[in-house]
């Protein structure tokens, strides 16, 4: 009997293995810091380098953290959706790394400014902090600092419902996100 | 013969293998060699099981940055592979540390060895049982 149970409950085994491991995006590493506090940084703005964008700027409020480049394609493609978020009134801050600071200005003034400020990080310094690899990148902040949520790659309508509501209704309400609502989280 | 040959020749030229950063590195050679064994040790967090020292991803140049930078500060190899995994996870230790995370990691090979040795123990048993003579007696 055992003989011919065996092999296919090793089959079996082998195949939920692959089954749940083969699915699985490989660049989807989670990240240690989500469940910590948000790391210290300060940066000057892209915009105007008087003006800082810092562990501070983050306090206090439920925010996005979005991490881009104008080299990053894939940011391009968030682009639309970053605007949207913003005209319903989701603070975005971002983190522009690796970039140049015209080139950064002339993406924003060509396709919209969908953030409250951004961080400039030609040298990815501060992204270290934020355990950065590579753009687009997207974090949900709580408005006690902790960082609920890393999102690795474009953010889509998508993954805005499937992750980052769920976890809006769970941390805010009316008072602290007036902006849920309008994303679909009311 | 002969490709064997060239092998041998580029496996002398390049004892540590092909790294992306050969010019990089400190004039002290302890410190030098800390951070050769380092950058081999450490994955990069973008680029599918290659180590920093082999990659050419951006994150790996910034993560072999950092590492120079707090070797230069004076940083402990255990203070730098906390610094690494704190920011990007337990993922960029190629040698995870023993934690009750990572204890399956380190137990499995023993414990699929035990299982292996058991099953075959348990063969040995079953066949010595039987007669080495199989012929039907006359």
């Amino acid at each position: 009997m055992l003989r011919y149970v065996a092999p296919l409950a090793i089959f079996l085994v082998i195949g939920v293995f692959f089954f749940f491991g083969l699915g699985r995006n490989p660049n989807d590493v989670p990240s240690p810091l989500v469940g910590k506090r948000v790391p210290t940084f300060s940066l000057p703005s892209v915009t105007d380098p008087q003006d800082v964008v810092s562990t501070e700027t983050l306090a206090g409020h439920v925010s996005l953290v979005n991490v881009w480049g104008t080299w990053c394609v894939e940011c391009r493609h968030e682009h639309a959706f970053l605007l949207e978020l913003k005209r319903a009134g989701v603070p975005i801050y971002g983190l522009n790394v690796r970039d140049e600071r015209a080139a950064a200005i002339d993406w924003l003034d060509r396709l919209g400014n969908p953030y409250v400020s951004s961080g400039f990080d030609p040298e990815n310094k501060a992204g270290i902090e934020w355990g950065v690899t590579g753009a687009p990148e997207t974090f949900l902040i709580g408005s006690d600092g902790t960082i609920l949520f890393k999102h690795i790659s474009p953010l889509t309508p998508r993954v805005w419902q499937r992750d980052f509501l769920p976890l809006l209704r769970e941390h805010c309400g009316p008072a602290d996100c007036p902006f849920l609502a309008a994303v679909g989280g009311g | 013969m002969r490709i064997l040959a060239s092998l041998v020749v580029l496996w002398v030229a390049f004892p540590g293998g092909f790294t992306a950063h050969a010019q990089e590195g400190f004039d002290d050679p302890v410190l030098d060699a800390r951070y050769r064994a380092l950058s081999h040790e450490i994955r990069c967090p973008k680029c599918l099981n290659e180590t920093i020292a082999e990659s050419k991803a951006p994150v790996a140049a910034e993560l072999r940055r950092e590492i120079r930078r707090l070797l230069a500060e004076g940083a402990s190899d255990d203070e730098i592979k906390t610094f690494l995994s704190s920011r990007y996870g337990e993922f960029v230790l190629y040698r995870p540390r023993l934690t009750p995370t990572t204890f399956v990691v380190w137990a499995a090979p023993f414990v699929l060895l035990a299982v292996g040795a058991l099953v075959f123990w348990r063969i040995l048993a079953a066949r010595g049982n039987q007669p080495l003579d199989e012929e039907p007696p006359p």
